[in-house]
This record gives C-alpha cells, structure tokens and sequence, in this order.
C-alpha cells in the first residue's frame, strides 16, 4: 500500500485525511466521552447526513450546484443540529436527553425525503454513509485540515475551561466561566469533527471513532491529559490499520476502523483486568 | 475602603415557582469568621448560598461582596465554593487530584492561557493543606467520600480566595471521617485566616467550631454570634425546626441527634 499511496493521489487524501481525523475525533471524542454527550455526536452525524442528502440532490437537480462539495451543505446542517440541540436541552430541562431522538430521527427524516426526491441510493451516497478510500478529493482534504486546525487550536486555547465544564459546570459558573457560550463553542467543534470524519469512517459511524478510543483509554489513563494522549494514539491505530485492511481486502473503510477500534478496546480491558487481577 | 464584612445580603427575597423560598433575609459574615448556617431541608439555605455565588437571582434585594454590589464585583477568585453536588459527581471521571485541584485556576490564570508548570508550587500547596499529597497523581475515582472532598476544598483555596463557601461539604463522608474534616476546616480558618461558610443541617457537630451561626427556615430567625447562640432557648429551636431538637452541649459528655429530615 505504501507504494500506491505515493502512487496514487486519492490515496494520499485518504490516508492523510485519516491520519487528521485519527487525532481530532478522539481529542474531541474524549471530552464528550465524560460529559456523557456520545448519543448527542450520534445524532448530529444524522444531520450530517440530511446535509450530505440535500445537497446531492440539489446538484444533480440544479446545474448551479454541480461541482458543489457536499462537505459544506452537510457541515452546515451539522452545526444548525448542535444549535438546535441547545435550544431543545433548554427547552425541555428535565428530559434533556429527548433532545437526541428528536434530533437524530429529524435529520434521518430529512435526508430520506431528499433522497427519495434524488432517485434513491447512488454510489456517492453509499461512501457518505460507510466511509471510502477512494471517494476523497483534494478538495476534501484541504477543508477537513482546516477543520482540524480550527478545532485543536481551539482545543489547545481553551483547554483548562473545557476541562472544568466537563468535569464541573456547577464550579465552573460559579467561578466566572461562560458555561453558556463555552458548551456552544463546543458543539459547533464537535459538528465541524463529524463533517470532517464522515468521508472516512462514514456518517453512521463517525461516533464510533469519538467513542470508542476513548473508551479504551480510559480503561488504562491516568488523569485527563493521559487519557486524551492514549484516545489519539488509539485513534490512530484504528485509522491506519482499518484503512489498510480496507485497502486490501476491498471494504469500505467505515467497518474495518471501527473493528479496529473494537478490538483495541477489547485488548485494554483485558490489559485492565490482568493489572487488578496481579495486585 | 473595602468594607469589615465579606459578604452581606440585605433585604434578600427569593422565590421558586410560586412558594417564597428565602423572605427577607439580611447577613453579615465579618472577615475571619467561620459562620455555620444550619436550618432543615428546604429551608433555603443552597438557595441562599446561589444567591451570594450570582448562580440564582433573587427578587429583591441586595447582595454586597467585599463591600461591593454583586453586579459589579469581578474578583469571583477571592471566593471559593465547594458544592453539596461535589460528592454527586462524575466519580469514573478519568482525572487525577492534581488536574483537579489545578483546574480551580481557571479563572485566575485567565483566558487563554495555560495552567503550567510555574504554578506547580501553589497547586501542590493547596494539596497539602488539605493532606492529600500521598495522592496526588490517583485518579478521583480511586478515592474515599472524605478524601474526594477534601480535593475539592483544595481546588477552592488554590486561588488563595478570602472567603470559602461551603454547601454540605459532609454528606457522603463517613461519620468517624467527619469529625476529621471539621478539624481541618477549622485549621483552614485560623491558619490561613480564611473567612468560612459553612451550610449543614447537623446542628450538633459544628457548635464548638463556628464563630457564628445563622438559622435559616425561609427567614432568617436567629444571626449572630455562637456565644448569643448559647443563650437561645433549646424551646425556640424546637419551634424553629418543627419538632423536638437539642443541641449538643459541649460541657456534657453525651451528644444529641441532630434533627432527621
């Protein structure tokens, strides 16, 4: 494979485009892995989706949006879905979680109704949904790494009070911190991940590149810092050998990552249980 | 001229839907004093506390902080809080007793800024005021109850804070630990001359460290010094709480219950 990456162009993006998402989507997965927000990522990657459906239709409805990239459309709605997801969570305060079916259905509903309207399924699609080696253009690319420049600057900038949120948003208001603004920051940062991840691991399961790394590594971790440490490095396992069983064995990236992921999981709660078990 | 009480609430009104929570409430907590606020459940006394920190806004009333309105202090560091909800917590949260006590930082290091090395000396300070060194790097999960909360208390003095409020810091805490931990709030007061607050619903314990007390049942019926204190009729409390309450007299060997929910 290392010869046709150089080889190749589309699998330069794909590989590069994985080796970025292998660190933003942990490094943010990690805070909404302990904010308990993970069904939240899953249901604004299925707005993501609504985004991704409405603007193939558009372009194969309208010549003037034929050469648009569906990236943009599909990060728009993404970031809308996290606002409105703010605005639900206020408005119905004692069953905050409701705000995820109601978005997660919404947005399936949506990109159904723009799909049916497009003459159903197409290859494109497919690789929106399960993640391609081969569907990633330039021009993806140079967007997802701007996303990822945003998001760990971001992240670096305003790590200690990201850190207080999530660990105690009671403290944190009480101690000054715009809870308010600091949770929107975040949401458009987790909206603008997904996007970004979608083109690899796919929509359905852009979650489980936030998720399940960290999950592993916090079996392991110590302190926050270590854990975010350990879910990048895992991350990045899971991309680089999930992209080249892919590779090889011709399936979409999205299974193989997440099987990856799956079995390093596996591997740090046995590594977990042997250390208690030798104490 | 900064004023002799850190904090004073005058006139305060408070209501939560439509029941008036907290009616007319005026308080002052001198500088130095460790003031236990004692009152049964529901008695207002987390929405008073709320109050002071701006986290609830009262329907009347004035709140002064350092001798100034609460709308236009900003020194919020000189305050530390350590919630009833500190030992409700997220207890699988994967971060160590230092990363927690440095996140009590926040605020002072300001925006953008990191929490580095260079205030390594002051976080590992605060740590072992509260004698928690020997665990510095644990994760606060693998820790007791007592030992959790005294990392919260260092997380709020690591700002070096005049003034530290206190919600229920005890609940969750073995009994045999209590006793421990009222000691090292008392060391807090008077070493580092920290203004305390302090809200519970154990009356019996905390008499023979305050130097002050405040009963709280929707209005304020007893403020002042714990020696007045003393004086006030165990039959004034009774009426007070609703039902039979002693408090514990120090001259005497034995304790009382303190008042059930």
């Amino acid at each position: 494979m290392i010869q046709a990456i150089i080889d190749y162009q589309f699998l330069q993006n794909a590989f590069l485009t994985g080796l970025i998402i292998g660190v933003i989507a942990p490094l943010l997965g990690a805070f909404i892995v302990v904010r308990r927000l993970s069904l939240i990522a899953d249901a604004l990657s299925h707005v993501t989706l609504s985004g991704i459906a409405a603007s193939l239709f558009l372009s194969k409805t309208f010549v003037v949006f034929n050469g648009l990239n569906p990236l943009w459309l599909g990060m728009g709605f993404s970031v809308m879905g996290s606002l409105f997801i703010e605005r639900l969570r206020t408005v119905y305060k004692h069953y905050q979680e409701l705000a995820i079916p109601i978005i997660l259905s919404g947005g399936i509903g949506i990109g159904v109704i723009f799909i049916s309207l497009a003459d159903g399924f197409n290859t494109d699609l497919f690789s929106y949904l399960f993640g391609s080696v081969s569907a990633v253009s330039r021009s993806d690319l140079w967007l997802i790494l701007a996303i990822a420049v945003t998001v760990i600057s971001v992240v670096i900038l305003l790590y200690k009070e990201l850190f207080l949120l999530s660990f105690d948003e009671e403290f944190g208001k009480a101690s000054g911190l715009s809870t308010r603004f600091l949770h929107l920051v975040f949401m458009i940062m987790v909206a603008l991940v997904i996007a970004a991840s979608m083109r690899i691991v796919g929509i359905l399961l852009v979650s489980s590149l936030m998720t399940l790394p960290v999950a592993a590594a916090m079996r392991i971790a110590r302190g926050f810092k270590q854990t975010i440490f350990f879910s990048i490095a895992f991350g990045e396992i899971a991309v680089i050998s999930g992209l080249f069983s892919a590779f090889y064995l011709d399936l979409a990236p999205g299974g193989t990552i997440v099987l990856s992921s799956i079995l390093l999981l596996l591997l740090a709660i046995a590594f977990k249980k042997t250390q208690t078990m030798r104490k | 001229m900064e004023s002799s009480n850190v904090i004073e609430l005058k006139n305060i009104h408070y209501r939560y839907d439509r029941d008036l929570v907290l009616t007319n409430i005026n308080l002052a907590v001198p500088r130095g004093a460790f003031l236990g606020i004692v009152g049964p459940n529901g008695s207002g006394k987390s929405t008073m506390l709320k109050i002071i920190l701006g986290l609830q806004k009262p329907r009347k009333g004035s709140v002064l902080l350092f001798g100034q309105q609460q709308s236009k202090f900003r020194d919020w560091e000189r305050i530390g809080y350590v919630s009833q909800k500190a030992n409700a917590f997220n207890s699988g949260f994967p971060a160590t007793v230092y990363e927690i006590v440095a996140s009590g930082l926040t605020k002072k290091a300001g925006l953008f800024r990191m929490i580095g090395n260079k205030r390594r000396p002051q976080i590992e300070k605060a740590i072992r005021a509260v004698s928690m060194e020997d665990f510095q790097d644990r994760n606060i999960g693998e820790l007791s109850g007592g030992q959790q909360q005294r990392v919260f208390i260092a997380r709020a003095i690591v700002s070096e804070p005049d003034v530290l409020i206190l919600d229920e810091p005890t609940v969750g805490v073995d009994s045999k630990n209590v006793q421990t931990f009222y000691d090292m709030l008392e060391r807090l007061n008077k070493e580092l001359s920290l203004t305390l607050m302090l809200v519970t619903h154990d009356i019996g314990t905390i008499t023979n460290k305050v130097t002050h007390v405040a009963c709280l049942n929707n209005t304020m019926h007893f403020h002042g010094s714990t020696e007045d204190f003393e004086q006030v009729k165990d039959s004034e409390l009774s009426q007070f709480y609703g039902h039979d309450v002693q408090r514990l007299h120090h001259d005497h060997e034995h304790s009382h219950e303190a008042p059930t929910r």
